[in-house]
């Protein structure tokens, strides 16, 4: 087992995670956890359960909202800047004015996420209060608090977190997560460091399964999460919440890609609405773009569609490609 | 017997495991040639503007629209709501195949969506339902039986060989509402 985690923040073993109640054995839902959740975290993965088979896409006003639902997309993240933005311009990337997130709350019917930094409580209360759908404690942003995450179960609005790894992803969801997203490296266009977080994911699961009750112990020492939740996931070969891919999806074949390797869903950022990391495309290319992408999330297992999709689109984001870029840029190292 | 589950987006999974467990044989449907192959359709909770957006194309809407007239079906929550012959809030295109009037996210956003015991003419036991962004049937018409009502609002019906409901019974342990679909699909028509 890979030592991933950067950080030694081990969690003290008689910490039960407040998501988990005994009171049944049966499972409803697709992820592993099903009725054996709370009735706060069952609502919570439930909404995450409407958005499977879509796409969650970026958008910075309310235009683009509207371009997004059109498209086909499940769900929008109201954003100030979108991730490449962010990577040029630089600066502390904050939670978005509520005042935008609104605008873009009123404008379509589908869900609005947004999102708070890491650690930052204090902004999650204020989207809660706006009433987002779901928030996104995101790397994207600049972190906050550099050794806690937001305390999740204190709020009634679902999170999302990134994980590169299994320990991450437990963590995260005995810290309240409703829902899991790889972090891949947003704002690039390029692809693979969600593939590199998926398959961790996928491979560390699978290892769990075959491991015999006494090795969980150790090995949950060792991923540095609940053994409550390090058991559950070597009995079902899931994890308890729905797992998305993010972080560098910038086309139709990237979204089949990433949901053939077990993603159930796809955020995709700058890839939609960004020419390069400073420009935004023309809307109409967006629209073709954000369809496209839409179609490739669903039949991702049919090749057909998929050169069909791929066939209308003129190109795609330039991007940056990661193996290229120095340690510092990385935004996913950010959060433990 | 299969049964079709709309894979469009959304739950459609869930709707999947339950109808496995409870025996069924399950297509996932994605394209309008697979409604042939089906005897009853679930089309689950997710987004019905996305539902929309694919049906719009291949000629989707009409084959669904002429396939719900004649075959057993079953909507969740989006599934409800392109069901009714009448949508509000924004008003869209539907299947029209139930007198039904039903507004989206009328009880609120996601902070809204709660978890409520009900009684209902499935049995004696109460039901437990998972709202989620629910709609809100707002107008039954006289063809419409109601099989459940939870604070006055109607949320779920049956007309016919079409049973909706605006909550999502596959998320839950409680199997009967896939039950009755099934028996419905058994008999080709309504069970009662």
């Amino acid at each position: 087992m890979s030592k991933s985690r950067g950080k030694k923040e081990v969690m003290s073993a008689g910490r039960s995670p407040k998501s988990i109640s005994n009171g049944h054995s049966a499972t409803a839902g697709t992820n592993g956890g099903g009725t054996l959740l709370s009735t706060g975290l069952r609502l919570k993965t439930g909404l995450a359960e409407m958005l499977k088979g879509g796409v969650i896409m970026d958008v910075t006003d309310a235009r683009q909202a509207e371009i997004a639902e059109k498209a086909g997309a499940a769900a929008v993240m109201a954003l100030e800047r979108v991730p490449a933005q962010i990577r040029a311009q630089g600066g502390v990337a904050r939670m978005a004015s509520p005042k935008k997130i609104r605008e873009i709350m009123d404008t379509v019917s589908i869900p609005v996420m947004a999102k708070c930094r890491i650690g930052h409580f204090a902004e999650a209360q204020i989207l809660q209060a706006l009433g987002v759908d779901y928030i996104d404690e995101s790397e994207v942003l600049t972190p906050a608090d550099e050794a806690h995450h937001v305390d999740k179960h204190a709020f009634k609005t679902p999170f999302v977190c990134g994980a590169r790894n299994l320990g991450e992803a437990l963590r995260r969801i005995a810290e309240g997560a409703a829902m899991i997203r790889t972090k891949g490296e947003a704002g690039t266009g390029d692809v693979v460091h969600a593939v590199k977080h998926m398959r961790q994911i996928v491979r560390e699961m699978n290892m769990l399964k075959v491991l015999s009750e006494q090795e969980l112990y150790a090995q949950a020492k060792e991923l540095g999460a609940p053994v409550e939740l390090v058991r559950l996931v070597a009995k079902t070969g899931k994890l308890p919440v729905p797992n998305f891919s993010a972080g560098g999806i910038a086309t139709p074949a990237d979204a089949a890609l990433v949901r053939q390797l077990g993603a159930e869903a796809v955020f995709v950022g700058s890839g939609i609405f960004m020419a390069d990391g400073l420009n935004f495309c023309e809307p109409a290319e967006a629209e073709k773009r954000a369809k496209a992408i839409v179609r490739a999330c669903t039949h991702f297992d049919d090749p057909k569609v998929l050169l069909e999709v791929s066939e209308d689109l003129v190109g795609a984001m330039k991007g940056l490609a990661v193996a290229a870029m120095a340690e510092g840029d990385l935004l996913q190292t950010r959060g433990w | 017997m299969t049964i079709g589950v709309l894979a469009i987006q959304g739950d459609y999974e869930a709707h999947k495991v339950r109808l496995e467990q409870l025996g069924a044989n399950v297509t996932l449907v994605r394209k309008p040639e697979q409604l042939d192959a089906i005897d009853g359709i679930v089309i689950p909770g997710g987004e019905s503007s996305t539902f929309l957006n694919f049906l719009a194309e291949h000629g989707f809407l009409e084959k669904l629209r002429d396939f719900v007239r004649t075959k057993p079906t079953f909507g969740t929550c989006a599934g409800a709501i392109l069901l009714a012959n009448q949508v509000e809030n924004p008003p869209q295109q539907s299947l029209n195949a139930m007198d039904i009037s039903i507004r989206r996210n009328a009880y609120g956003r996601q902070i809204d969506s709660s978890i409520r015991e009900v009684r209902t003419k499935l049995g004696d036991k109460p039901l437990e339902m998972v709202f989620i962004r629910a709609p809100k049937i707002v107008r039954t018409g006289k063809g419409v039986e109601v099989l459940a009502k939870s604070g006055g609002d109607p949320v779920l019906v049956r007309q016919g060989k079409t049973m909706a409901a605006t909550f999502h019974p596959e998320l839950s342990e409680d199997t009967r509402v896939h039950q009755e679909f099934l028996k419905m699909v058994k008999n080709g028509h309504r069970s009662k």
